[in-house]
């Protein structure tokens, strides 16, 4: 059964499929991470806005492990394409 | 001032506009069954040319070569021979410079360059025996070149504070300086704790070469514009540094806590192991993912800017008009995630040096800095 579905697979190109929508899913992780790390940080410059500077370093490093995440999964897509 | 900020987008610009010629080359090299993708060929009206594949015209481009290609005009592509190094258990050491291959198709001394299937631009023996290749590769090449730019930044401003440590710095001096003194005071200090000054020298080695490597990737001209960081084998080698670091420098508290963690209720460890393993698992996690990180972000940097230049030419199959208005707002998008990208090159090299230092000051830091955590169990 199973190998039946991965044969169908194989022809409908099902793989390019799969990493378009799982490019998709990774970008949408990702911009809610980023976006709630960017609300959060927002509203801490708001409530304090003499640590501006230190909030805004520290929003872009996590911002950046949080997109490298993404870049996993996008990855890992572009190997389910390719391969 | 603002004088300054328009001639930086000037010459971005233009860096761009010298990028697609470049890079269109680049989707060229497989001329055994030369594609004419560019505006002209269309123009020309060339019943023969094939469709133009995206996929193909990125990844020429992020993947290593055994030749430096420059530009392709008509079917006579101009590129830059590197040399080969090959060993084989049969035939021996041979040397000899990859342009003898005339671009894959001829067979020189016994090997062979491919040009298709799954060995496409390796060197490969006709007899199908066991190949050894060393060869001085583009990513080789550039990553030669960035050392010797590394060397010359840091040997000239290292002379500078030999002959005279106490005067003002000046020039180079003014960019290195704060550079380091910022990633000693603000990251490995704080991470590392009293014992950083041993880390030191690989720490700032480690962050400047995969700056000044990065930096050098996003400049489309030769010698620079390799996608070096952004392959997983100089990232694994980076990472390979970090991971023999971290644990030989590691202490007895380290092990302690990976073999048998303090804290952790017992029927955890016993019967069947579980901690102990994730800890183990952890210690090379770690490293794996600092490889995957920077080449993943490195590689994806590199495949946004391709693709938006394969833009132009995917309109161009539909109309020399078109191509034409995309082309005004890929090269607008392009210089933007240049921008980006330099964000992005320093904060991966600053990541990358960040980990490394926290799992180094994981491994050596003394119990006492644990204590607070010790109270829970």
């Amino acid at each position: 059964m199973l190998s039946i579905i991965l044969q169908a697979a194989a022809v409908a190109g099902v793989a390019k499929l799969g990493g378009a929508i799982g490019a998709g899913i990774a970008a949408l992780g990702a911009g809610i991470g980023i976006g709630r790390i960017g609300g959060s940080a927002m509203e801490a410059i708001a409530r304090q806005p003499e640590a501006a500077g230190d909030i805004r370093a520290n929003m872009i490093i996590i911002a950046a492990l949080v997109e490298s995440v993404a870049l996993f999964a996008v990855i890992v897509c572009l190997l389910a394409v390719l391969a | 001032m603002h004088g300054k900020i328009w001639k930086g987008l000037l010459v971005a610009m233009i860096l761009f506009i010298a990028n697609s010629g470049f890079t269109i080359a680049f989707s060229q090299e497989e001329h055994a069954t030369a594609t004419e993708v560019s505006d002209e060929a269309h123009q020309g009206g060339e019943e023969t040319a094939e469709a133009f594949n995206p996929g193909d015209f990125i990844f020429n481009h992020i993947n290593d070569a055994h030749e430096w290609h420059l530009a392709t005009i008509g079917h006579k592509h101009i590129s830059i021979p590197l040399p080969v190094i090959l060993y084989s258990k049969t035939k021996g050491f041979h040397v000899f410079m990859s342009g003898k291959f005339k671009h894959g198709q001829a067979a020189y001394k016994g090997f062979r360059l491919e040009t298709s299937g799954n060995n496409k631009g390796n060197i490969v023996d006709v007899d199908g025996a066991f190949l050894l290749d060393l060869s001085i590769t583009k990513n080789i090449a550039a990553m030669i070149f960035g050392l010797g730019l590394i060397l010359w930044i840091f040997l000239s401003v290292g002379s500078v504070y030999r002959k005279n440590p106490v005067r003002a710095p000046s020039g180079l001096q003014s960019w290195i300086e704060p550079v380091i003194i910022f990633l000693r005071d603000d990251v490995i200090k704080p991470s590392i704790g009293h014992k950083y000054e041993r880390y030191m020298p690989y720490l700032l080695t480690l962050f400047f070469f995969i700056w000044i490597n990065n930096m050098l990737g996003l400049i489309p001209i030769p010698p620079a514009g390799a996608n070096l960081t952004g392959n997983i084998a100089v990232t694994m080698v980076l990472a390979l540094f970090t991971f023999v670091i971290t644990n030989v420098s590691g202490n007895g508290n380290y092990w302690k806590h990976i073999l048998n963690t303090p804290g952790v209720p017992a029927w955890l460890k016993l019967p069947i192991p579980i901690m102990p393993l994730v800890e183990v698992l952890g210690v090379f996690t770690k490293p794996l993912v600092l490889m995957i990180r920077l080449f993943a972000n490195i590689t994806a940097g590199h495949i946004v800017v391709m693709g938006f230049i394969t833009l132009i030419y995917i309109f161009a199959e539909m109309s020399a008009g078109l191509a034409y208005g995309v082309s005004l707002i890929s090269i607008a998008f392009n210089v933007f995630i240049t921008f980006l990208e330099l964000l992005v090159a320093f904060i991966q090299a600053f990541i990358f040096t960040f980990l490394s230092s926290i799992y180094i000051g994981l491994a050596v830091a003394e119990h006492h800095h644990e204590a607070p955590q010790d109270e829970h169990g």
